[in-house]
């Protein structure tokens, strides 16, 4: 349902992505993981279709991204980085006004705010300013935007961060979830998350995908690795061993 | 436009119109503007003490001055907010083409400032109550207004595209405001033609012909042209591109 090939996108002279290709079924959940900095963010940014790419081509659920944004963007939800949000609406003025932007009117309208603060527990806090919120609510209260309409494809850039270990346990179960319906793409450093959460992990560093597969053959990768951590470790540069070499 | 672009665009113009009102900043300007507008027409212009009427002279006069510092102030949210806080990020991955949120945007603001606008109704009363004045340069006198209002807008509009500050968006929106308004001054183009070589005086009368201020008088005269309000129609669209094209370069 999300393909996406032979992806580049240069900054100037920095090649933030370079020639990244990968693909998402229905039913899968697939992780997203590299150092900072290594393009996880950039290279969402261009399938959710707010960077456009420098070359390269993005397909959701068969339409072109870039060709037709409107339409393949109606097929995804997204969760950015630090999930923003309008700071001077409520909780359900907020959601209300993403699923007009969905086209969800009238009564459709209601039943999608009802149904997304039911499931992400924000039930209390509706009518309550997005001013004042804890992180975590602030943080579910985006991710209820991301799924207000229901999308067959879901992209979140890193939705368990700065959340408490029972809220992360919470946002990885729904994530799974959800996955038995949907292609999610969700990136992290926490590489627990992905064992935990993800049928299949792409390993991203310095804008090249250096490793693809479920954990399991993950962790056959480097001989003599015990944990994905191990893994992770000895395909991907430090920034510090970079420095040390310079 | 498709059923979409309406749904959209309103969506959006809904959501900035409400943001207005969730802040002080809506009642704060027009509170200023209220008191600007009036204290300027009854204290400088001393609208009481002639016998003539004439809101053009007394009145609409001092609103350019007073739109290039208050527009800018509502203006500057639009979209340094967004870049701030993000939600640009949000609002560009939903399925809004760039053009509804300019548009939502745009009219929300300058709906805000009809409403400042036609809060000053109040002198239209006491000139009538005074006098008799004639309708015709009232009507092209506001509409003179509320363009130019809407142009300063638009071109704070444009600045916010590219800066997640409001503080630079109003002070560079401000300037630029001020820059257009005196380029049409008359007693400053006749001292610069006076100044610049032979020959060149028309290059001046040139530049001075994309003030705000020529289309503005001779509207507020009551002398309603087209030609006056293509020209703040089409700096509009101009700023409103430019917006297109900030938004563009800051999504890269």
């Amino acid at each position: 349902m999300i393909q996406v090939k032979n992806l580049i996108k240069v900054f100037g002279t920095k090649v933030a992505v370079d020639d990244v290709s990968f693909s998402v079924e229905k039913g899968e959940v697939l992780g997203f993981l590299g150092p900072n900095g290594a393009g996880k963010s950039t290279t969402m940014r261009m399938v959710t279709g707010y960077f456009r790419p420098t070359s390269g081509s993005v397909n959701i659920c068969g339409i072109d991204m870039l060709e037709e944004p409107e339409l393949a963007k109606q097929r995804l939800g997204y969760l950015p980085e630090n999930a923003p949000l309008y700071s001077d609406m409520t909780v359900a003025s907020f959601l209300g006004f993403c699923a007009e932007l969905r086209g969800l009117h009238g009564a459709d309208r209601t039943r999608a705010i009802d149904r997304v603060l039911d499931l992400c527990f924000l039930d209390n806090v509706r009518n309550q300013s997005v001013d004042t919120l804890s992180k975590g609510y602030r943080h579910r209260t985006c991710f209820a935007q991301s799924i207000i309409h229901d999308p067959d494809v879901l992209i979140l850039d890193e939705p368990t961060d700065g959340l408490d270990p029972n809220q992360k346990h919470e946002v990885r179960s729904m994530i799974k979830r959800m996955g038995k319906d949907k292609a999610i793409i969700f990136s992290t450093h926490i590489l627990e998350e992905v064992e935990a959460a993800c049928s299949r992990a792409i390993i991203i560093d310095r804008g090249k995908v250096v490793a693809d597969g479920t954990p399991e053959s993950l962790k056959k990768l480097v001989p003599g690795a015990n944990s994905l951590d191990e893994v992770f470790r000895s395909i991907t540069n430090s920034d510090t061993a970079v420095k040390k070499a310079a | 436009m498709s059923n979409r672009d309406i749904q959209n665009t309103l969506a959006v113009f809904k959501r900035e119109f409400m943001a207005y009102f969730n802040s002080p900043v809506f009642y704060v300007i027009v509170v200023i503007f209220l008191l600007a507008t009036n204290g300027f027409t009854f204290f400088f212009s001393r609208l009481l003490d002639s016998d003539d009427v004439s809101l053009a002279t007394r009145f609409f006069v001092w609103h350019p001055w007073i739109y290039t510092v208050l527009a800018p102030a509502v203006g500057m949210r639009l979209w340094s907010e967004e870049h701030r806080l993000g939600t640009i990020e949000l609002l560009m991955t939903m399925p809004v083409s760039p053009w509804q949120a300019i548009w939502g945007k745009f009219l929300a603001a300058s709906v805000i400032w009809l409403i400042a606008l036609a809060l000053t109704f109040p002198i239209v009363v006491t000139v009538a109550y005074l006098g008799d004045p004639d309708s015709g340069p009232i009507i092209s006198g506001y509409v003179a207004s509320y363009l130019y209002a809407m142009a300063c807008l638009a071109v704070t509009s444009a600045i916010s595209a590219f800066t997640r500050s409001q503080v630079v968006c109003f002070i560079i929106s401000v300037a630029f405001c001020l820059v257009i308004a005196l380029i049409g001054d008359p007693g400053l183009t006749q001292t610069v033609v006076n100044a610049v070589p032979n020959g060149t005086e028309g290059v001046v009368r040139f530049i001075s012909y994309f003030s705000f201020m020529d289309h503005f008088f001779e509207m507020t005269k009551g002398i309603f042209v087209l030609r006056d309000v293509l020209y703040f129609v089409s700096v509009i669209v101009v700023a409103l591109l430019v917006t297109d094209l900030g938004l563009r370069s800051k999504r890269a």
